[in-house]
């Protein structure tokens, strides 16, 4: 009896030990790529000089913080981040909904098809080709929307210079990127709705107004809810490729376009390692902080949905 | 009234239709813009700028790319090698990652999950990785870098262990009893069980990688090693960096050519180019989006 006892859990260590084996090339991968850069971040507190490394570099405590807290900069980035970060939760969800709630209402296949295909188009393209397209609209030469302005006997405007359009130019063209993919979850959602909710409500007299409001939004609040959230866990993340390619890095714009990753990417060209690792920190911490809150509220509100 | 009712229907859907189509057309509309200006003549574009619809057509643009090709080429076998080898080893590697954690009667499930899942939360950010990844592990300017460093996610693992666990248990308990092991249950039973899942996953990683610049803009300075997108993207804000390029054609060309060089249209037929391979896998992308994203994210 005893034998047989100490036989299965051999057996069952050994078969442990195969998944383990199994799960090892990623536990290595996950070891090197991302648990030894958070032990990096060190770099924050040392006066990093490149020949010396960073164990080899002199510590000087939160110097690298004062500087980046003090200079002017902290405010413009952590604003342009943030609001931008505001901005684009809105709208997602909004527009998101509203998109998706349209095209439930959409009941020929073919025209649905066409619809989903064309909205998913942007999310095809890299950030490169936005780019390239943004140009043809805003060329100070050559671009569609110069070309309307003079038909119509204005002055062509160079928005590669002009600050104060960039908000706009930055929240339509993300907007135009993202909304796709985000409306097509809210539409999947839709979809696993039954269908004999909406065909008892037309019996009780609902109109199509009123099926919205008492049945599809309830029905796909929990992920309007859990996508809101989680976007505010990366409320200190920006799309670097949005923010540095379609702004072309001009430097000008940096009022209305730079955030703390385009910061971050300049801090290491220009070689000022400490300060920029210790801008790095503080995004890492407070999208940490960001995400388990978030994740909290979640288990509160809807334990189901929640990360971990 | 009956007559009245079905009228008012129909203008409402006609709305919503109508709607949808000029969305449609925001939509597609500036995507054929950079198609246009590729087949616009360079002294056409220049003088009268854009425009929707060519006055004629002109395949100077995609002449050059073709002639003055080797930067071009290049960087479309790294692109290409870099997506599908780092598509493939990725895929791989996240699914015997997520195929123990979706058995409930693995020992160490909790530890490991928690190993992986942590790395969503926090990061050691740009600096520490840029230096560890090009100074200690001298990743830089290899095909590596585009590779190793972004072999697993842990959302997609998250997203394969969910389908994993949808499996029915006594598939593996069966095979078990047949004496095979788990790697062979793994291969055998598993992998051919989660079709939908692999082309979801593999399809988002493969346009990720195909679209990546990012990559390149910070660990490759070898203009062997660009991917198009790079390439692109340099030429997008570098008339100079193409001026450059068409300079690089062997010795017996005409010297005029370069100062031909069209460099408006040239630009637009690269990035036609560049994206045309994602736009190919398009359709079989649509097929798999819905249900991979109904598997993934939406677990209620």
């Amino acid at each position: 009896m005893k034998k047989r006892k100490k036989k299965i859990s051999k057996n069952s260590l050994k078969k442990n030990m195969e998944l383990l084996l199994l799960t090892l090339p990623a536990i290595i991968v996950y070891f090197i790529f991302s648990y030894i850069p958070m032990f990096g971040v060190i770099i924050a507190f040392k006066d990093y000089k490149a020949p010396k490394g960073i164990l080899g570099s002199a510590w000087n405590g939160i110097e690298n913080f004062k500087f980046f807290f003090t200079s002017q900069d902290a405010w413009r980035i952590t604003r342009n981040t943030v609001g931008y970060a505001l901005i684009f939760i809105a709208i997602n969800l909004i527009a998101g909904v509203f998109v998706a709630l349209l095209l439930y209402e959409v009941r020929s296949k073919k025209a649905l098809k066409f619809y989903q295909t064309s909205m998913m188009l942007p999310r095809f393209l890299s950030w490169v080709i936005v780019g390239y397209i943004t140009y043809t609209f805003l060329s100070p030469t050559m671009g569609i929307i110069n070309q309307v302005i003079q038909f119509f006997g204005g002055q062509s405007i160079d928005w590669y210079s002009k600050v104060s359009a960039w908000p706009w130019i930055l929240v339509i063209t993300n907007t135009w990127k993202v909304i796709g993919l985000n409306c097509i979850m809210y539409y999947a959602a839709l979809m696993g709705v039954d269908k004999a909710y909406f065909e008892a409500a037309q019996i009780d007299g609902a109109n199509r107004l009123q099926q919205i409001i008492h049945i599809s939004i309830p029905s796909i609040k929990p992920l309007m809810i859990v996508l809101t959230l989680l976007a505010f866990g990366n409320i200190f993340r920006g799309d670097f490729g949005l923010f540095y390619v379609i702004p072309r890095d001009v430097g000008v714009l940096y009022p209305a376009t730079d955030i703390i990753d385009t910061y971050v990417y300049r801090g290491l060209r220009t070689g000022n390692l400490g300060t920029t690792a210790a801008v790095g920190l503080f995004q890492s911490l407070v999208g940490f902080v960001m995400i388990v809150t978030m994740n909290g509220i979640v288990r509160k509100v809807e334990p189901e949905s929640s990360l971990f | 009234m009956s007559a009245m009712k079905k009228k008012k229907i129909i203008t409402y859907k006609t709305w919503i239709n109508l709607y949808f189509i000029i969305m449609s057309v925001t939509f597609i509309l500036p995507f054929l813009l950079i198609v246009t200006a590729s087949l616009t003549s360079e002294d056409v574009l220049v003088k009268e700028g854009f425009k929707i619809i060519p006055p004629f057509i002109d395949l100077t643009g995609y002449k050059f790319v073709f002639r003055n090709s080797s930067e071009i080429v290049r960087a479309y076998v790294v692109t290409t090698f870099q997506a599908f080898f780092g598509t493939f080893l990725s895929v791989l590697v996240m699914t015997l990652c997520a195929y123990p954690l979706s058995r409930k009667d693995f020992k160490f499930r909790k530890p490991i999950s928690f190993f992986v899942f942590f790395t969503m939360l926090f990061n050691g950010g740009l600096i520490p990785t840029y230096l560890l990844n090009y100074k200690y592990l001298h990743l830089g300017n290899t095909i590596w870098i585009y590779i190793l460093p972004t072999l697993c996610s842990a959302f997609y693992i998250i997203i394969f262990r969910t389908f994993f666990q949808g499996l029915p248990i006594s598939l593996v308990e069966s095979a078990k009893l047949d004496g095979a092991s788990e790697i062979r249950i793994f291969f055998q039973i598993i992998l051919p069980l989660s079709k939908p899942v692999l082309a979801t996953v593999a399809l988002l990683t493969l346009l990720t990688k195909w679209n990546d610049w990012y990559t390149s803009l910070i660990y490759i300075t070898d203009s062997k090693l660009y991917t198009l997108q790079y390439l692109l993207k340099r030429i997008l804000q570098e008339v100079e960096f193409l001026r450059l390029m068409a300079n690089n054609t062997p010795a017996g060309i005409d010297i005029n050519f370069v100062e031909d060089t069209p460099v408006e249209t040239l630009k637009f037929a690269m990035c036609i180019i560049a994206a045309g391979p994602m736009l190919l896998v398009f359709p079989f992308f649509q097929k798999y989006f819905a249900k991979g994203l109904t598997v993934g994210s939406v677990k209620g």
